[in-house]
């Protein structure tokens, strides 16, 4: 598949706004999909890893 | 001989390092297919005869579309085995699956709403193909929120279960639907019965990008069922166990 030039590439023969519009929406949501995963497990890390150091301080306070 | 212990994988405690380790190998395949996919779809593809260059939206449409009716059986079958075995990494799996599967599917009516546009002149038509797809996106949201309603974690997965279940009877009229109705959705372009009806690098094509979302699919659902595993069993000692190994 020849395109001649990057401009008749984005133009997708006319198509541009229904192909582009697709493939940039889904880039998009999976995307987001996985920075929310990120971002779900930083925040439940973090939260555990606080509970568990809190439980160790309790126990070495109460060993000392 | 030694047996292997199927269950073994069956519990959290087990299935949250193993999944760890197989996140980054999918990953690294989703991308280098996607590439692939991508590079084909626009650069090796040719134009189609009929539809121009906008028949490109199918390289992403009709992968999106197959893991949307794929993972919900995927979804149902371990809610299945979430009710009969009592596993809770069964019901874990099919809440780790859901949010994923109802992107697919929401995609899947996405990009056929843009392609639909161009080729029919109507960005939605109340044609079978479309309306049992937009059942398919209220089962997931229904299972999600039906989840998220019941505070015991038991009975939600119980009663999320048998939707899921119940549901399933409209993978089959989704994907039946073109040859049992008069629809405007065009009839199955690649079929194991009678072959394919299309140019091999676009086939080819298709298959590389359905195999990209699958890996993505795999990829992205080990990293949820982890957190699901991290919040349901955040107090006990193995998880304070792997992260401290910074897992």
């Amino acid at each position: 598949m020849n395109w001649g030039s990057a401009g008749n590439f984005f133009a997708m023969g006319g198509y541009a706004f229904y192909v582009w519009g697709s493939y940039g929406v889904t880039a998009l949501f999976l995307v987001l999909e996985i920075v929310l995963l990120v971002l779900r497990k930083r925040t439940i890390t973090q939260r555990l890893g606080r509970r568990i150091r809190m439980r160790s301080e309790v126990k070495n306070e109460a060993q000392t | 001989m030694r047996t292997i212990n199927w269950f073994k994988y069956s519990s959290p405690a087990s299935f949250y390092p193993l999944a760890g380790k197989l996140i980054p190998y999918f990953t690294v395949l989703a991308v280098v297919l996607t590439a692939v996919g991508l590079y084909m779809g626009f650069f090796v593809a040719p134009t189609d005869y009929k539809q121009g260059e906008g028949y490109r939206i199918m390289f992403i449409h009709v992968p999106a579309a197959w893991m949307s009716m794929f993972i919900y059986l995927v979804m149902a079958v371990y809610a299945g085995a979430g009710l009969v075995f009592n596993t809770r990494l069964s019901s874990m799996m099919a809440s780790a699956l859901a949010p994923t599967g109802a992107l697919f599917t929401f995609l899947a009516l996405w990009t056929g709403s843009f392609w639909g546009k161009p080729m029919w002149g109507a960005w939605w038509v109340w044609d079978a193909r479309l309306t049992s797809e937009l059942i398919l996106l209220f089962l997931y949201i229904g299972f999600m929120s039906l989840k998220a309603a019941i505070d015991d974690p038991r009975r939600a997965a119980r009663a999320s279960g048998l939707l899921a279940i119940i549901g399933a009877i409209n993978i089959p009229i989704i994907y039946f639907s073109v040859q049992w109705w008069n629809t405007l959705h065009q009839g199955a372009s690649i079929s194991i019965t009678s072959g394919t009806s299309m140019e091999a690098t676009m086939l080819t094509t298709l298959l590389v990008m359905s195999f990209a979302f699958w890996m993505y699919a795999i990829a992205v659902v080990l990293a949820r069922v982890r957190c699901e595993i991290l919040e349901a069993e955040g107090d006990t000692e193995w998880v304070a166990a792997q992260l401290g190994k910074g897992q």
